[in-house]
């Protein structure tokens, strides 16, 4: 029997061979969207089953591809007259390679079930855990927390989720045209976003950081550049964040923020971009991107410009800079956004930004912190 | 001679264009399905080369994003519908009749006129390259392909090319479960026909039963996209997962329409050069039918993260992983055949090989992906079309490489070149790993698929770079492989009958076969029927219909030519550039006299005898 | 070994592997798809039953006894196809043509009966007196769901109390844009209907091809066959459309 003569030394070595190629090549814990840096409990648990499974799959791979090998070496052809014994089969063999995968792939399916449930909702011992509302938009994600004084009200930001660390967090879904997809890599994996389904998930980030997240269903033009970003944060300062979001805008002095406050007016911004951040619980959102507090934003353009230093904080240079790129020529950052589409500062010619115009706007949303 | 009800002659063109716009031989049209599949296979290749470009660093301005996203929509439909599964249609055609000892198919006309439907859906599908083509991804999800989302043609002309290719297959599909019921030689049992034969035979069931609910999923598209209808309406209460379910009930069973072909030929080509029959050969036979009957079980486990519940996801879980068993079988089985056979490692024994190698990885990522625990990480990145092309490009390709190696003498008539053949093997295998490999890597350090570029820092930069160079490795293997069939066939050493020392019918008659393949009907005895001849047990001929014992076949009676299957797919094809085009001069007027075309040319189909009663017959 | 000429020259004997002959098995294999087709019809329907956001639902508008006879109609027409046929096998060509004229003719009624239907579920018109309704609100008698949506919206003065003299009048007009029954409806019966009529297309031709010699013979009993076997999968499908569509669509509670 070919069992017998498996020196089974060989095939944990040249799986332990194989899981280390594969994962001295292939994971990268340090990159932005790894798999393989689960920063929380789903994350990790998701990552467990990856792992039990590349080592079965591994040495079933080893052990076929082993047999081929093998083979094709062994029975080469030395004579060709030689009519090798015709054998039709062996019942025994065949019904023993059909019930011993059939038990393992039951095992590891079964055993997955645990996670899957464990991963779809809150742990059951949860109590009231922090709700907040992710609505995908054509190419961004607005964020809708609840007001944690009044029950009747949302406030609204967009593109970045602050959530305190340790606490489980979950997430309604939803989208307001085509289907999109919250992936944040280190905290869960995915769900979609799908119209009316009304699905949901949950993570919870064990650590403080900031996490990056991209859209994964593909959406339309510019779906490639459809990012956001989670950070975690201690609960003080999670309060603290949420109570400043909250916050109305306050108007700037400097002479020049202030002809942008006036220019974002009447250059028809505030149609698509509400700076009021509270609104009534499941109200419909705006078009664009809420901008309240743009000015506090680690990125712009739906995670796609960076606004930030190293330590994370955000470096105004950076900023007015990206403002101003984003400003001048949307369409080239962001291909098919729906402000280059349809705005009337980009769609007529006699209607364009000035210079002036573009410089009153960045210090104006820069200011508003 | 005038076919009956519009007194045009039937057609009699010994040679030329003519010849094979009207041919109705299964051997023609074999060949003309291989040719037109290659091809599309190239278009493809051309629209996933320039795919790699774009991809190889990041935020590169190669292409647009618009231009990107028809490519990978345009890439992922051409492979399937215009690639793979006419070069299976192919095989189908040129060696079915042959392995089971009949002359011809059991609907020579239909036959043809699968053909030409397809070639018009194909060409319907690349020419909406013009004018935009569609962008919605080749499963084409609900909402994004709402007349609000995308109202160019480009979603329009992807809907009705599906469906006209889908009418292409399913005449096909017919036509196939008859001719493999109805007409093998006496005493080929069921279990004494080829593997190939069979696992044909497997998947036209599948194909009659899988197409009409992707039929059904694009017609409701298309009302809703030109009169406003509600399937896939949010606001009236619609849903767009319905989309999914449907497609995808549909699309589970396409991947096993892809592979089961491809494990057929396998299953021929490793016996043969292995010198031993196929190990268990009811197992596989058996392994083949519960893949298909399971396939319609495990739809969803695309839809994992769609939000159906983990209930469900659970349930799909399971059965995604049962149907790694069967899978598992066939490969067992495999290596069951070549342990201990005399092997003889050629171009296509190599190529099939490959197959089982570059099928095992696949398997093995794919069940990775069963699991919808883990897969709500890999779902959406790289990591899918890594799986998705070591099962279709390692797999599904290879082992049509395999076929069209082995078969190359039988349809050609000449020896094809053993070294180029063996380059060939090895650029593919070695680029397919260098490009398709790393995929893996990247989708699990987080690369979302579908994405036009991604920005520098995330780490992609560096496997990206290796997947596009292993794509000119590609390019290389097809460019040898083409000179070689060029080369071959124009000046190749002529073939023998049975080049291989083969087991079955096919290699009993000359390469390239007469007209009418086998002089007489063969009486078929036991498995391998053509290799137990040759071991010493002769089997008995059958006089053929006509009664006295030709020499020359000249009193064999064969399916004439007719115009009718290609005057009907030229209604199909106006008719669908009318369906497309329907406000041009008067609303729906090409689609009109595309469908009047049609008609008539269905109703002089069914008026026509399938021979004139006194045409001269014979080749 | 006759593998071309596939039609019925050898009595009912067929020179095929199974004895069974092609075009039939073809014909097999073909109602094989078109069952997955009016299959993808209807589950669509069913996913869609009583989701609509709107009216008009099927309670509102479906006519179950006028349904019912255009129902029997085409059951009856299926008879009399088996009858063409049978005529046909005896020789009798004049029986043969009565019939297969009868079952067209039965056909087109069907056909007939679906296009007023479509007509008068596109102009449905709702009247009634508010006391009306009222009182079998009272009396706890079913109420359609359009009487209702209307009742409450134009009934009821502010303060609860019913408005007797109202009289309502009003257009619910059922089409496929209208909601999410119209669309599964008209496209699931709509289908049916073009199929009845492409095998009524089938049954004239064979009817006047009958008049020219040696087209449809006893012979060629096949050609009649083969349509008989369509027509009577149509009707099949039918009655599974009236059973879920119609019966279920008025009984409350499915």
């Amino acid at each position: 029997m070919f069992f017998a003569r498996v020196n089974t030394r060989i095939v944990q070595l040249a799986s332990m061979l194989v899981l280390l190629f594969v994962s001295t090549m292939a994971c990268y814990p340090e990159h932005n969207q790894s798999t393989f840096d689960p920063h929380g409990p789903v994350a990790s648990r998701q990552l467990d089953i990856f792992i039990w499974i590349l080592i079965g799959g591994t040495i079933v791979t080893v052990l076929v591809l082993g047999a081929l090998l093998y083979a094709t070496f062994k029975y080469r052809r030395k004579d060709e007259n030689e009519i090798p014994k015709q054998v039709h089969g062996n019942l025994k063999l065949e019904i023993l390679w059909t019930v011993i995968p059939a038990i393992v792939v039951l095992g590891f399916s079964v055993a997955s079930i645990n996670t899957l449930f464990y991963a779809a909702d809150t742990p059951d011992s949860t109590e009231n855990p922090l709700t907040l509302e992710a609505i995908g938009h054509q190419w961004w994600f607005e964020f809708r927390y609840p007001h944690p004084n009044d029950a009747s009200k949302e406030i609204v930001t967009a593109n970045e989720v602050y959530i305190p660390i340790g606490e489980p967090v979950r997430i309604n879904l939803e989208s307001v045209d085509v289907i999109h997809s919250f992936w944040v890599p280190k905290l869960a994996g995915k769900v979609d976003m799908v119209p009316s389904e009304g699905n949901y998930m949950w993570f919870q980030a064990d650590g403080p950081g900031e996490f990056f997240g991209q859209c994964a269903e593909y959406c339309g033009s510019s779906h490639s550049n459809m990012n956001f970003k989670v950070v975690a944060v201690s609960r003080p300062d999670f309060d603290a964040w949420l109570m400043r979001q909250a916050s109305t805008v306050i108007e700037s002095s400097d002479p020049l923020a202030s002809e942008g406050a006036a220019t974002f007016k009447s250059a028809g911004c505030s149609g698509c971009h509400a700076l009021k951040t509270i609104v009534n619980t499941g109200s419909k959102g705006r078009v664009g991107p809420n901008l309240a507090h743009v000015g506090s934003r680690r990125h712009l353009a739906a995670g796609m410009m960076d606004n930030s230093n190293e330590n994370g904080t955000v470096n105004d240079a950076y900023l007015q800079e990206n403002l101003r790129q984003w400003l001048i020529d949307p369409e080239s950052i962001k291909p098919g956004n729906i402000m280059s589409a349809q705005a009337a500062v980009y769609v007529d010619p006699n209607k364009s930004l000035t210079e002036k115009q573009i410089s009153a706007l960045v210090a104006y949303l820069t200011s508003l912190k | 001679m005038s076919t009956f009800p519009l007194a045009i002659p039937r057609p009699v063109h010994p040679t030329g264009l003519w010849n094979w716009l009207t041919t109705i031989d299964h051997k023609k049209i074999g060949i003309l399905y291989g040719v037109t599949a290659f091809i599309m296979f190239i278009t493809g290749g051309i629209e996933a080369t320039l795919m790699r470009i774009q991809l190889a660093g990041p935020e590169q301005d190669i292409v647009s994003a618009g231009t990107y996203n028809q490519l990978f929509t345009m890439h992922g439909t051409t492979m399937i519908f215009l690639a793979i599964m006419p070069m299976g249609a192919a095989f189908f055609n040129f060696v079915i009749p042959l392995q089971i000892g009949a002359r011809d198919v059991a609907f020579p006309r239909l036959n043809a006129f699968s053909y030409w439907t397809f070639l018009a859906g194909a060409l319907m599908l690349k020419f909406s390259w013009i004018g935009g083509a569609t962008d919605a991804g080749w499963f084409g999800y609900a909402p994004l392909t709402s007349i609000d989302q995308n109202p160019g043609t480009g979603i329009d002309f992807w809907i009705i090319s599906l469906q006209v290719l889908g009418i292409a297959s399913l005449a096909a599909s017919f036509n196939f479960i008859v001719t493999i019921i109805n007409m093998r030689a006496p005493g080929m049992t069921m279990m004494r026909l080829p593997l190939f034969t069979w696992m044909t035979f497997i998947t036209a069931i599948l194909l009659v039963l899988a197409f009409p609910v992707i039929t059904v999923a694009l017609i409701e598209l298309t009302f809703d996209r030109y009169f406003a209808f509600n399937f896939f309406n949010v606001a009236k209460g619609g849903s767009v997962v319905l989309w999914q379910h449907l497609f995808w009930v549909f699309g589970h069973p396409e991947v096993y329409i892809l592979i089961l072909p491809a494990m057929g030929i396998v299953s021929e080509v490793l016996p043969t050069f292995s010198r031993k029959p196929l190990f268990g050969y009811a197992t596989v036979v058996l392994a083949g039918a519960i893949i298909a009957f399971m396939g319609w079980m495990v739809w969803s486990h695309h839809m994992f993260t769609v939000g159906l519940g983990p209930v469900a996801n659970a349930v799909f879980t399971v059965t995604t992983m049962l149907i790694a068993v069967p899978t598992g079988i066939k490969v067992f089985n495999w290596i069951g055949t070549i342990w201990g056979g005399s092997l003889k490692l050629n171009t296509p024994m190599l190529f099939s090989l490959g197959f089982i190698a570059m099928f095992l990885l696949g398997g093995v990522s794919g069940v990775m992906h069963a699991v919808s625990a883990s897969d709500a990480q890999q779902q959406d990145t790289y990591f899918i079309p890594a799986h998705i092309h070591y099962v279709l490009f390692g797999g599904a390709i290879m082992a049509l490489m395999s076929g069209i190696y082995y078969w190359f003498p039988k349809f050609s008539g000449k020896m094809f070149d053993e070294k180029m053949g063996k380059i060939h093997f090895w650029l593919m295998i070695v680029g397919q790993n260098i490009t398709f490999f790393p995929m893996h890597f990247v989708g699990m350090d987080g690369m979302p698929r579908r994405i036009y570029t991604y920005v520098e820092g995330m780490g992609w930069d560096m496997w990206n770079g290796v997947a596009t160079f292993g794509v000119f490795i590609l390019i290389a293997g097809f460019l040898v492989f083409i000179y070689n069939m060029v080369i071959s066939w124009k000046n190749g050493d002529k073939a023998p009958s049975d080049p291989w020392d083969g087991r079955t019918l096919e290699w009993s008659i000359p390469s390239p076969p007469p007209e009418y393949n086998f002089k007489e009907i063969p009486v078929v005895r036991s498995l391998d029927d053509w290799w137990a001849t040759k071991q010493g047990s002769p089997h008995k001929e059958v006089p053929v219909s006509g009664g006295s014992g030709e020499e020359d076949g000249h009193d064999i009676h064969l399916p004439q030519p007719s115009y009718w299957p290609f005057v009907v797919a030229i209604g199909i094809l106006i008719g669908g550039y009318g369906v497309v085009f329907n406000q041009l001069i008067v609303p729906w007027a090409l689609a009109s006299i595309g469908t009047f075309i049609g008609f008539v040319g269905v109703y002089a189909w069914s008026l026509e005898p399938v021979n004139d009663p006194d045409e001269n017959q014979g080749h | 070994m006759s593998q071309e000429q596939i039609s019925t020259n050898h009595g009912d004997h067929e020179d095929t592997a199974t004895g069974l002959n092609h075009r039939k098995m073809l014909m097999w294999a073909f109602l094989g798809s078109d069952c997955m087709f009016f299959g993808s019809l209807i589950a669509t329907y069913l996913v869609y039953k009583g989701k609509s956001l709107v009216g008009p639902m099927p309670m509102d508008v479906f006519d179950i006894p006028v349904t019912s006879v255009s129902t029997f109609v085409l059951l009856m027409s299926s008879m009399s196809m088996v009858l063409a046929y049978a005529a046909l096998k005896r020789r009798n060509i004049k029986a043969f043509r009565i019939w297969m004229v009868s079952t067209a003719i039965m056909g087109a009624t069907f056909v007939g009966f679906q296009v007023y239907e479509f007509s008068s579920f596109a102009n449905y018109h709702v009247h009634f007196e508010c006391s009306e309704i009222a009182q079998d609100i009272d009396q706890e008698k079913l109420v359609k769901p359009a009487h209702e949506d209307l009742y409450q919206k134009q009934c009821l003065n502010p303060d609860g109390s019913v408005d007797s003299a109202h009289h309502v009048d009003e257009k619910v007009a059922l089409k496929p844009q209208t909601n999410l029954f119209g669309t599964t409806f008209y496209t699931l019966t709509g289908f049916h209907g073009a199929h009845v009529t492409l095998g009524i297309v089938w049954l004239l031709s064979l009817f006047f091809l009958s008049f020219k010699k040696g087209v449809i013979t006893p012979e060629k009993h096949l050609d009649v066959d083969l349509a008989a076997l369509y027509w009577h999968f149509v009707d099949v499908v039918w009655i599974v459309i009236f059973t879920v569509v119609y019966l279920f669509g008025v009984f409350p509670g499915f």
